[in-house]
């Protein structure tokens, strides 16, 4: 009984700050492509952060990231730095910058922006081949999903 | 052994006896990018994938060579002819796939355009599909008659604005993913993406028999799938597009010997 009203509590409390999250538009760069506030205001869920870099569907980070927390799930690919200790390198601000649009740290980065909607060469309905148009497309993450990866990268304390 | 972060050492000898050019020099265009070494997709592949490509009674992609042969002998069309009533053997077309795509009365030709322009001229038939089985085994039948010899395509004259379109294509980064073929084919060879070992991209083993398919894949239908991982609206197979670009890839790989039909996981 109790469970049940704590979830009822959490669905409606993720459901009032999944009302006003930044818009992808919006983010807040600085001049070093750190976002200082969170995109929800809601705190980032690090087990969630986990299941998003792994899924090929959603971060797949591993397709280019080393994990050594993450080595239970299988290929871990080379194409960016291994992330081991990561999150005491640094900042919330910083990762959660990077994680949204990674080309604001590092310019001409081959690392995909997760927090975006504009600005692309044929933007393509997932992975369909097909056209989407502009105006329908989703960030590959959503707010509170960065906010998770961001939780989770802040676990990554040694190495 | 295939080694993370980079190709084998190997050496790719076919049935014992054709040692192919599989590490060259790179081409002038590519020198400017950076990449001194233009390499073999064959030398990113596991042992086992590798070894199938050795030897032609193990080759899988023989048994669609094959029924391009018995292609060769059958009536087709209007006109009541096959192509062995015009040509003596298929041996003839040595070096042509070496030097394709090609600019042919002002337009970039592929091999596929090339037999299907013919189907329709010379044999009143109807065209092939561009990545169906009958047109990839004939495409791969012809491209094996040069087998060994070095790509060399032309990229000058009437094939420079093709070129410099595919050139600008290979570096545009496509789709929500923001990925050119040079993310990943120039700046990650070597590296995995994923459970992916990163090749440069060749397509001097095209088409490729595919263990994942189990059929020869065409350069076209690779090209798609590629722009398609990138979350993107991709080409069709045929386009002008791609023409464009397959001329660009081919010229990156100038001077590695051609080895249709080579073997891929
Ligand atoms: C297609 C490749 C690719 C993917 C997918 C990718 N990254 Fe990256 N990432 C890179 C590269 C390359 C860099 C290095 C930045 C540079 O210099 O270009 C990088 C850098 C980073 C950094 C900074 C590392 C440091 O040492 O400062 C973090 C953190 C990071 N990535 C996290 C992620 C997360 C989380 C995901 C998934 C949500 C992800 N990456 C997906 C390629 C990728
Ligand atoms: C009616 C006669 C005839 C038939 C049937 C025929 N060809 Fe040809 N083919 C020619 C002639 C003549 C040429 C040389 C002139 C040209 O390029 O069109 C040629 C040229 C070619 C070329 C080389 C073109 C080049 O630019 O070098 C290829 C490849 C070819 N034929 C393949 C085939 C195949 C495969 C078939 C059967 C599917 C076939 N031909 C059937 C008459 C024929
Ligand atoms: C997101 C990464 C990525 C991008 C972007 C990409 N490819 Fe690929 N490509 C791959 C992977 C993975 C493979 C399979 C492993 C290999 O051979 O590299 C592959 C294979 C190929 C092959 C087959 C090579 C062989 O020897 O069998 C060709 C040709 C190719 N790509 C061309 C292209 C072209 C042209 C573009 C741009 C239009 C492109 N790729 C963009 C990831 C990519």
């Amino acid at each position: 009984m109790r469970l049940t009203i704590i979830t009822a509590a959490l669905a409606l409390s993720g459901g009032l700050a999944m009302a006003n999250p930044v818009a992808p538009g919006d983010v807040a760069f600085d001049d070093y492509g750190a976002i200082e506030a969170s995109l929800t205001g809601q705190p980032g869920n690090p087990d969630n952060g986990r299941e998003i870099m792994i899924a090929r569907g959603k971060g797949n980070c591993l397709a280019c990231h080393e994990v050594t927390a993450l080595k239970d799930a299988p290929f871990h690919g080379e194409v960016g730095p291994m992330l081991d200790g990561i999150g005491a390198n640094r900042t919330e601000a910083e990762l959660r910058g990077i994680v949204a649009n990674a080309k604001k740290t590092f310019e001409g980065t081959v690392m995909p922006a997760f927090y975006k909607t504009s600005g692309f060469v044929r933007p393509g309905d997932g992975y369909t081949g097909k056209a989407a148009k502009e105006e329908d497309l989703m960030p590959i993450l959503t707010a509170q999903e960065i906010e998770d990866v961001v939780a989770f990268l802040l676990t990554l304390q040694d190495g | 052994v295939v080694f993370a972060g980079g190709p084998d050492d190997d050496t790719l000898v076919i049935n014992g006896e054709t040692e192919m050019v599989t590490k060259t020099a790179a081409p002038p265009a590519m020198q400017e990018a950076g990449i001194e070494e233009v390499i073999s997709g064959w030398h990113f592949r596991t042992d086992e994938t590798q070894s199938l490509q050795m030897d032609d009674f193990e080759n899988p992609a023989m048994i669609f060579v094959d029924q391009a042969m018995d292609y060769w002998q059958t009536v087709d069309g209007s006109e009541g002819k096959s192509c062995a009533s015009c040509h003596e053997s298929v041996e003839q077309f040595a070096g042509l796939t070496a030097s394709m795509p090609k600019v042919i009365d002002g337009k970039l030709t592929t091999m596929e355009d090339l037999l299907n322009d013919h189907r329709a001229s010379a044999m009143g038939a109807e065209p092939w599909k561009w990545s169906s089985d009958e047109m990839q085994a004939m495409v791969a039948l012809i491209a094996l008659q040069s087998r060994g010899m070095p790509v060399n395509v032309d990229i000058d004259g009437e094939a420079r604005p093709f070129w410099e379109k595919g050139k600008e294509m290979y570096y545009t980064r496509y789709g929500q993913l923001e990925l050119s073929c040079a993310s990943c084919h120039e700046e990650n060879y070597g590296n995995y993406i994923r459970a992916d070992h990163l090749s440069q991209g060749q397509i001097n083993g095209f088409p490729t028999y595919r263990l994942k398919q189990a059929k020869l894949i065409s350069k076209h239908n690779r090209f798609r799938g590629c722009i398609r991982d990138t979350r993107a609206e991709t080409f069709a197979e045929g386009s002008d597009e791609f023409r464009a670009l397959e001329l660009y890839v081919a010229s990156r790989g100038n001077g590695l010997s051609v080895e249709t039909p080579a073997v891929r996981q």
